[in-house]
């Protein structure tokens, strides 16, 4: 299997895009096994394109309650896909901040 | 740099809606930054998750210099109901869920949910008295084993 080396562009020492607007799909691959997810589902597709669309859309990622209730993927999923919090995580591969929220 | 937290084990002690929501909001919280998260309900605490009481939980109108009412008047029959009501329907508007709702939220986060066994047995209760999201009924010396290595919060 070969793995095309991406370089990607600055992120912050939280591991998010300093700017949003260099991010590409391209670069998801790499960016999740950096989060520890060697392979993305359909559902992990779901949910990064989710969450880019909605900071698009609203000049803000979604928090975990509002992920599980729109992007068609339950909170027990979201906590399968992504271990480490479903909105911090996902809002790192998809190369937008860090959602502010507190539920 | 401090070393990040891993694991948090809060306890619920109260049975006010403004006593309840903190622990939820933190065990929830927790668990959106990918911490371990264990939440213990103790005394009135219970009431948050037993399966008659956790949907007539109330703010507590009586004696709650930061609600700044006049005790006099939270005493009023139907005022606590009242209070309640109008700072559920402020909650809704932010996306704050009823208290069932959070408990099951959580549970499917994978947090820790578990009741005191010292209350249980005060309060004449049993498992089935309580949702199903209660993993186990524990003592405070299984609470502390549970909690090692991590974090303590008692609200």
């Amino acid at each position: 299997m070969t793995t095309a080396l991406i370089e990607l562009p600055t992120l912050n020492d939280e591991g998010f895009f300093v700017d949003p607007g260099q991010w590409t799909e391209e670069m998801v691959p790499e960016l999740a096994r950096r989060e520890g997810i060697d392979e993305l589902t359909e559902a992990h597709w779901t949910v990064i394109r989710f969450m880019r669309s909605q900071y698009l859309e609203k000049g803000s990622g979604p928090t975990v309650r509002a992920l599980g209730k729109s992007s068609g993927v339950s909170i027990k999923e979201l906590y399968q896909l992504f271990p480490g919090g479903p909105a911090k995580t996902a809002a790192k591969i998809a190369g937008i901040p860090k959602p502010r929220g507190c539920i | 740099m401090e070393d990040k937290i891993k694991k948090i084990s809060i306890i619920i002690s109260h049975g006010s809606l403004e006593g309840i929501y903190p622990g939820l909001i933190m065990a929830n919280g927790a668990r959106a930054e990918g911490i371990e998260a264990n939440l213990f309900f103790t005394f009135f605490g219970l009431d948050a998750i037993h399966a008659k009481r956790h949907e007539h939980i109330k703010l507590a109108t009586v004696g709650n210099p930061g609600l700044h009412f006049a005790t006099w008047a939270g005493g009023l029959p139907g005022v606590s109901s009242l209070m309640t009501h109008v700072m559920e329907r402020k909650m809704e508007t932010l996306d704050i869920p009823s208290i069932p709702e959070f408990i099951e939220m959580i549970y499917d986060t994978g947090a820790g949910l578990y009741a005191c066994k010292a209350s249980v047995d005060l309060f004449g209760l049993e498992k089935n008295d309580l949702v199903p999201q209660v993993q186990d009924i524990i003592t405070v010396g299984e609470f502390y084993e549970m909690a090692a290595g991590g974090q303590i919060v008692f609200t």
